[in-house]
Formats: C-alpha cells, structure tokens, sequence
C-alpha cells in the first residue's frame, strides 16, 4: 500500500488553477520527489496534503484512510511531518523548544499536570528531551545550539532545526520544501545525506520538493513533475530528466540560463 | 554538554531552577517575603498587597497576550467578575473566602472561554477589539443587573477571616495575597516547561504553520483566555476582600489597559516580566504622587494634576518601552544580570 | 408607534451616523495608507475640539479663524504621531503599532486633562440654530449642520481622493507599496500625508461633535464606536466607512431613545461582536487569505 495517494485534487484561487486534477502517489519507504518551475503549485500540493488548504475536488488518502475532510492538527497526528519552504521556525523559542513542539502530537499531558508539573508532565517531559538529545540532536548535529534562540541561527542551520523539528514528532510522511535551497555545497551534501539516513535508518516515506536537480536526481526513487497545476511527467529520476516535455516546461519559464543549469544538476550558489 | 547519566541529568537540566545558585536565591527571596511583614509598616504592606493583585492579573493577561500572542483589553472586565462574584457568595452563602475565591476564578474562567470564542474566528486587532467588545458588555452588566451587583451603587464585602483572624488589614491580609501570587506564579511558569506552554509560544510566533505542526489552534488559544481569565479572576476576589466594596467603576476599560502597559513594560512573555511589570506599574502612581506633592510646595493644587500626569505617563511608559525596549524591563534585568553575574532566574 | 417620533430619531441618528462616517474615512485613510490600526482617533478627535476651544474660548480669535487653526493643529498633531512613534515601527508587528496607538490615545487624554482639566467644557457657538423641519420632523439644527458638513467635506475628500496627485499617490501606496515605490512615489511622505489629512479630517470631527454635545476628555470614546464602525464596514473600505458610519448611529439613536442611553453601546459592540464572527473582513473590506 502506498503511503499518501494524492487523488485527483483540483485547487484554485479566485481565477489561478494552483492544482488540477492532480494525481500523485508516494510509495512507502523511498523518497519521492516533486519538481516542476516556479508557481507550478508544488508548495499548494504540500499545503493540500497537511490540510492548509482545502481543495475544491478530489481526495488525500493517507495509508489507505481518506483524510480529506481531517484538520492540519488531525493529519499532523496521524504522522504527517512537515518542513517549509520559508522558514517557519518559532523564532521567540530555542532550538530545543522548537524541536519539542515536534513531539506535541505525541505527548499527552493536560493542563492540571501541566501546572504543577507532576506526574505525566514531569515525566514526558523528560521522557521526550532523551529521546530529542538521544534521537534528533546527535543524528543532525545540532546539540551544541540547543539553548540557542533560534531567530539567531544562520539560515542553513535554521533549515536543519526545521528538519529537528519535522523529526521529534517522529513521522511516517515527511513532506520536505525546498530543503537545501539558498545553501552552500557543504551544507547541500550535509543535507542529502540526512535525507537518505532518515529514510534508511527511520524508515520513514520522503516526498521532497527540490529544485536543484543535481539532489533530486542522486537521491530520489520517484519524480513527479508539475506544471500549472498539471502532472506533466512522473517516473524514475532518469527516464524523467530525459522527457521532452520537462524540459519544454522548463525553457518555456523567463530564465533560462540558470534553469538549464538546474537541469544539468550545478549548484546555484556555486 | 555531553552528560554521564543522561536520566536524571535532563530531568534536572528541565528544572526550573538549575543550579544550587537558583535555588538558594529562590530560598532568599520567599524568606525575605516571609520576614517583611515584621518590618515593614502598613502603608509599605498595603503597596505589597496592591503589587501582589496586580501581578496575578498581570501574569494572566502575559499567558494570553505576551505568550499565546492574543492582544486582550478585557483583563479588568474579567477581575470585575472574579470580583463580584466573590462577593455574591460572600453575602448570600457565607461560602468560607477559599472556596470563594476559587468559584470567582471558575466563573470568570467561563466568562473568559466565552469572550474568547471571536479568537476561532479572528486574530490580532481584531481580537483586541472584540475583547473591547466584551468588557463594555460586561462592564454594562455589572451596572444593570442590580438584583446581583447592586447597579452602581456598588456591593460591600466582608473581610475574609482565617483562623480566627479577620484578614483586614494589609499585615493580616498579606498572609493571603502574598502565597497566593508566589503559587500562582509557580503555575504559570510550570506551564511553559510543558508542551501546553510550547503551544501557546508557537500560536504567538506562527500560528498557522503551528496547526500544520498539529498544534489544535481553537483548543489551545481558548485554553489560553481560559487561563488568563482564571487569573483575572482570581485577582478580582482578593481585589473585593481587600477593597471591601467593588462598584462597576473598578474595573474600568482603563484597568484593563493599565495591565496590558504592565505586561509590555514588564516584558511580553516572560515571567519575570509579569512580576517586574505589576511592580513598576503600581509603584508608579505612588512615586507620581510623591513628585505631585513636591511640587506642590512650589505650586498651587498641583495635586489637581496628578492623575492627568498619572495617564500621561502610562501613555508614555507604553509607547517609550514599545519603542525602545520592546522586551521590557526583564530584558533591561537581563542585561544587568549578565554583568554581574549574579540572579538566579532564569528566563 | 409613532411614525414621526421615529422619523425624527432617525434623522437624529443619521446626523450622528455624519460625524461617525467622516472619522471612520480618516480611520480607513490611515490603516489603507499605513496599515495601522489607530485607535488614538477618537483622541485626535478630541484633541480637535479643544483646540478649537482654546483658539476660539481661549484666545478669543474668529471662530472660522479658530476653525482653521484647529483643523491645521490636527494635521501637526497627525504628522508628529506619524513620524515620531508610528514611523520607527515600520514593518514591525502591527501588534506592537496597535499597542503604540493605546499608549498615544492615553498621553493625548492626559495632556488634555492637564491643559483645560477633566471637566466638561462648551464651545463657542458655532453652528446656526434656526430649528429645521424636513417635512413635520422636527431635526435639531445643530445635528443637521454637522450632517450637512461632514457629508460636504466628506465628499470633497473623496474628489480629492480621486483627482488630486496626492490623494492617486495615496491609492496607490494603499493598493501596492512595493508598486509605488518602483514609480517613484514618495512612500514615506505619502504616510506622513496620510496621517495629516486623517488628522485634519478628525479634527473636523471633533469640532462638530464637541458643537453638538460638547467637548469631554472622555470624548475619545467615540473613536471606540468608530472603530466598531470602520470594522463593520471593512477596514480598508471607504465606503464601508460611510454606510457602516450612517447605519450605526442610526441604530445608536434609536436604541437609545426607545431602550435608554447605557444601551446604546450595548448595541454597537453586539453588533460588532456578530460582524466579528460572521464576517470578520466587513461588509465591504478585503478578505485576507494567509500563506504558507
Ligand atoms: N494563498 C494563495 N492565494 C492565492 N494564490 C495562491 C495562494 N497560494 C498559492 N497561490 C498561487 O498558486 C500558484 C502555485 O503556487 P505554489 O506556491 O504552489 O507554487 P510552487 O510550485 O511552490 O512555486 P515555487 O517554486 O516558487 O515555490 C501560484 O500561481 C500562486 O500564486
Ligand atoms: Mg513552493
């Protein structure tokens, strides 16, 4: 069974068609990715699938349930896990209690032992800081910043606290925007290799979006390309790539030069 | 920070205190309110009890505005409900004042999850206006429902009496106000150690990418107006056993945006600021009239000024520490804590 | 019930609604020029009525020369806001420039009260008052003038709006800053414009309610109605401003009369707390939709 069937889903805005009829399926286990050029409704597709928005038609089926009619916190529950494409970290917080609200949809404690902090609240407190500095700090390296506040943090950091964050609620679906966009080489490469440990060793099903081609092409099992709101083409990485319409979809945007160098997967900030 | 036992280490690194430093400061500070009243004369108690009220009402409003993000200017509406209800039962059910108090703070925590329904529907601005909207609303109810309030006439309430002792006057009365405040502080700021806390943060920094994160925005924000209105309340009874009569003119729109200046000169989202905040705040006016009288030496019915001079200045206290010191004065003790070093709290 | 009772209330109302309209115009002036939400305009208001005091009681000047006065010191004091505590939180959370207005409503109370002190005050009389009749209504002359007024000035305003170089540059700052930064529209003078003409415009306000009832240091309490009013309507929305402006002191006036004066504001935050959960955006004001 796959993990998120996408099915049919139609979404527009006043007279934009961000989504139509679009139809996407996310094998378990493997990461798939979704490219296509700017405003192509890749980021909507995200927001349809966490619940955001609400599509006109069609349905999101999670492991086999539909979801559709379930709230972003309902879906969140499930074990959707999310990072975003402009950062979204509670910039007030630390690192560490950025990373803790991860775990909200997998705590329970209640107001009462909220306040005096007993029993439940004492105890999943700790429970879940072990398994954070246990879990998520050690794999992605962040431990030395957890007292940091986040707004403070360099962009590329940031992105990682954002993946921290996705990580403690411990997921099924990660649904990652844009994760290695405005970074360096290094942190590129940082990044990807995350990206496949968590599937490896979490076991957790990836759909990314990315438009660096050079990742997409390296680490994903499945690509799906969106233009206008419209499939265009979907398969393995390779066969993909070399699709006619993809690229037609991608010279027929404004610039050129550097989306044909996306294409030929080189680093934009190099 | 790599550590031997992880087990009891993150449970003592999660600790509200910790260090031994923090704790025995701690210790200092409840020994030094415990040996006050031996000291210090009634007019000094009377400002600590005013201090004490108003902090809890503070602290309140800080979990709503300053940490969940919900601009409120209902706080005083809801006082005058914890208020009036304290002394409903005061003269009608002769209630022992514990239970009173508690009820006052249930109601009011009704009243609250009732005025924050607009909060599901809107956000910011509009919800400040709302709450506006909902302390005429009530502010109108305690004039007219006369069999209950007594219209404008106002009510008179008995003092409170423990152990035999009737909790009169501030050297008695300190007794109460004063351990309440300390636990309703430990509360609160138990709170934000636990993912109801984290929520409430989240909603204020981002609250739609919060609900994405499953963070169930109704629940949590209207959890938050529930607590702000338990404290409201709470502060609303011992502001009636400590006045001894409450009319409609107690709690007016302008109380309610006193406290909100004490949480933005306090500092938004920090407890030490709902402490340093209700301190300042309440120490103001009395230092306004000192100065007042001062210059009356110099000037005909200055006093005619004062409380002109008293709302100028809230005026300008709100503005000047949005302006320059938009995280208030806790940020202003942070500051001259990392130079010498030495307070325990932290933030 | 009485038809002509009626009639005449709601006349009463409609003058009323006049004075409500022309500052819910200077409220929607500002926040679609600056996005603020000023709630100090109830006390720019009052400050207008006591300069026009002072200028025309005080200093016994003519009063169309106290008038002038008045409407330009409401423009300073718009400007000086503006450019003194508004300006350095540009682009901050409008949370805090909300709060900032609080604190401004409460300084411009207290200067007030220390100035001509908390006691009630007339002014100088300034307003013809021949009784009007429209038809067998009865309308007081005071309450028709200030209609009759603030929809002249009103609607002079929204020429300007429309033809004046300045009133295009201001809808086009308030339709898309970023636009009218690449056309070489002055942004920042355009906010301090924004702010002086709101000024203005609640001076004006001021003037005629403080002829009608008298100025008050608790008049800026009106500006709570006004906000209830540009909410309903939309707060980007000038019509809204001046229909929401009409229909709640029509509703005002009538509740009062029939029901008692404490209902009054009974009636405008009931109505405000409905608009609130049914249509949060107003009657005629853009519904924001959030991104992720
Ligand atoms: N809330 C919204 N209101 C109106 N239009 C929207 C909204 N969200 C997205 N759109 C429109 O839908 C289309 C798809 O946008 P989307 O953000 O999904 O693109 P994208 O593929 O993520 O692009 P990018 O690569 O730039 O992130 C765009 O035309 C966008 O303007
Ligand atoms: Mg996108």
């Amino acid at each position: 069974m796959s993990t998120l069937e996408v099915d049919n889903v139609s979404l527009s805005f006043g007279g934009v068609n961000a989504l139509n009829a679009v139809s996407v399926t996310v094998e378990a286990g493997g990461i798939t990715a979704l490219i296509g050029p700017n405003g192509a409704g890749k980021t909507s597709l995200f927001n349809a699938v966490s619940g955001f928005y609400r599509p006109q038609a069609g349905r999101v089926l999670f492991e086999g349930r539909d979801i559709s009619a379930l709230r972003c916190p309902q879906r969140a529950a499930l074990g959707i896990g999310r990072t975003f494409q402009n950062i979204a970290l509670f910039r007030g917080m630390t690192v560490l209690d950025n990373v803790k609200l991860g775990a909200h949809v997998r705590t329970r404690t209640g107001l009462f032992s909220a306040l005096w902090y007993l029993g439940r609240a004492r105890r999943e407190e700790t429970q879940i800081r072990e398994q954070i500095e246990r879990e998520v700090f050690d794999f992605l390296e962040i431990d030395h910043i957890r007292r940091h506040p986040v707004a403070a943090l360099p962009y590329g950091l940031q992105k990682r606290v954002e993946l921290a964050r996705a990580l403690a609620m411990r997921p099924r679906l990660l649904l990652l925007d844009e994760p290695v966009a405005g970074m360096n080489r290094e942190e590129k490469e940082d990044m990807a290799r995350f990206i496949l440990d968590v599937k490896e060793q979490w076991g957790v099903t990836i759909l990314m979006v990315e438009h660096d081609m050079g990742m997409v092409m390296d680490i994903s099992d499945q690509v799906y390309v969106l233009n206008f709101g419209q499939v265009i083409a979907s398969g393995r990485p390779e066969t993909v790539q070399a699709n006619p319409e993809v690229i037609e979809a991608y010279l027929g945007t404004d610039d050129m030069t550097t989306l044909r160098r996306r294409l030929r997967g080189e680093s934009e900030a190099a | 920070m790599r550590i031997g036992s992880p087990k009891e280490t993150y449970a003592a690194d999660e600790a509200l205190f910790r260090t031994r430093t923090q704790w025995a400061w701690f210790g200092v500070l409840l020994a030094a309110l415990a040996g006050f009243p031996f000291v210090a004369n009634l007019y000094w108690l009377y400002l600590v009890c005013l201090v004490s009220i108003n902090v809890i009402a503070v602290t309140g409003l800080n979990v709503l505005t300053g940490y969940t993000g919900q601009v409120s200017l209902g706080q005083a509406a809801f006082m005058g409900v914890g208020a009036y209800t304290v002394a409903w039962l005061e003269n009608h059910t002769g209630s022992p004042f514990p239970v009173n108090l508690l009820a006052g703070s249930v109601v009011a925590t009704g009243v609250g999850l009732i005025a924050g329904l607009p909060s599901l529907r809107v956000k910011g601005l509009y919800l400040a206006i709302a709450t506006i909207a909902a302390s005429f609303i009530l502010l109108f109810i305690f004039k007219n429902w006369e069999s209950v309030t007594n219209g404008t006439r106002g009510i008179g309430i008995e003092p409170p009496s423990a152990f035999g002792v009737a909790l009169e006057n501030p050297d008695t009365f300190y007794w109460l106000v004063v351990p309440v405040t300390v636990v309703m502080l430990l509360l609160a700021s138990n709170l934000f150690r636990t993912r109801i806390g984290r929520a409430f943060i989240a909603i204020r920094d981002r609250d739609i990418s919060a609900s994405v994160l499953g963070i169930d925005l109704p629940r949590y924000k209207l959890m938050s107006f529930g607590i702000s209105a338990f404290y409201a309340g709470m502060a609303g009874g011992l502001y009636a056993y400590f006045f001894g009569s409450i009319n409609p003119e107690s709690f007016p729109l302008l109380m309610s945006i006193f406290l909100l200046a004490a949480v933005i000169v306090g500092g938004m989202g920090s407890m030490l600021g709902s402490i340093l905040g209700g301190i300042f705040m309440t120490l103001v006016p009395e230092l306004l009239r000192y100065g007042i009288d001062f210059l009356g030496l110099f000037m005909e019915n200055a006093s005619a000024v004062l409380s002109p001079v008293r709302t100028v200045v809230f005026g300008l206290l709100i503005v000047g520490f949005l302006l320059f010191e938009p995280l208030g004065l806790a940020e202003i003790w942070r500051r001259i804590r990392r130079f010498f070093h030495l307070w325990p709290f932290r933030t | 019930m009485d038809w002509l009772f009626l009639f005449e209330v709601s006349l009463a109302g409609l003058g009323r609604g006049g004075l409500y309209a022309l500052t819910g115009v200077a409220f929607v002036l500002i926040y679609k020029a600056t996005r603020v939400i000023n709630l100090a305009i109830g006390e720019m208001l009052m400050v207008g009525a006591y300069l026009f005091i002072g200028f025309g009681a005080g200093m016994a000047l003519p009063l169309w020369l106290a008038v002038i006065l008045a409407l330009l010191g409401g423009a300073l004091l718009g400007f000086v806001l503006e450019r003194t505590a508004i300006r350095p939180l540009l682009g901050e959370n409008p949370i805090s420039v909300f709060m900032v207005t609080i604190g401004l409503s409460s300084v411009l109370v207290g200067l007030v009260e220390i100035i001509w002190t908390a006691n009630p005050r007339s002014l100088p009389d300034l307003l013809p008052r021949d009784p009007i009749f429209i038809g067998d209504a009865f309308v007081a002359p005071k309450t028709f003038w200030s209609f009759v007024i603030a929809a002249g000035v009103i609607a002079v305003f929204l020429l300007l709006f429309r033809f004046w170089r300045g009133g295009v540059a201001l809808r086009a700052t308030a339709s898309d800053q970023g636009a009218a930064y690449a056309m070489g529209i002055n942004v920042p003078a355009v906010y301090s414009l924004a702010w002086a003409l709101a000024g203005l415009l609640a001076a004006g306000a001021g003037i005629l309610l403080g002829a009608i009832s008298g100025a008050s240091s608790s008049m800026g309490v009106f500006g709570l109605t006004v906000l209830v009013v540009v909410i309903v309507g939309g707060l980007d929305s000038v019509l809204g401003a001046l229909l929401a402006g009409v229909l709640i002191g029509w509703v005002e006036s009538v509740a009062g009369v029939y029901l008692g004066g404490e209902y009054e504001q009974l009636f405008t935050f009931s109505i405000l707390l409905v608009v609130l959960l049914v249509r949060p955006w107003g009657l005629f004001g853009t519904r924001e939709i959030e991104r992720l």
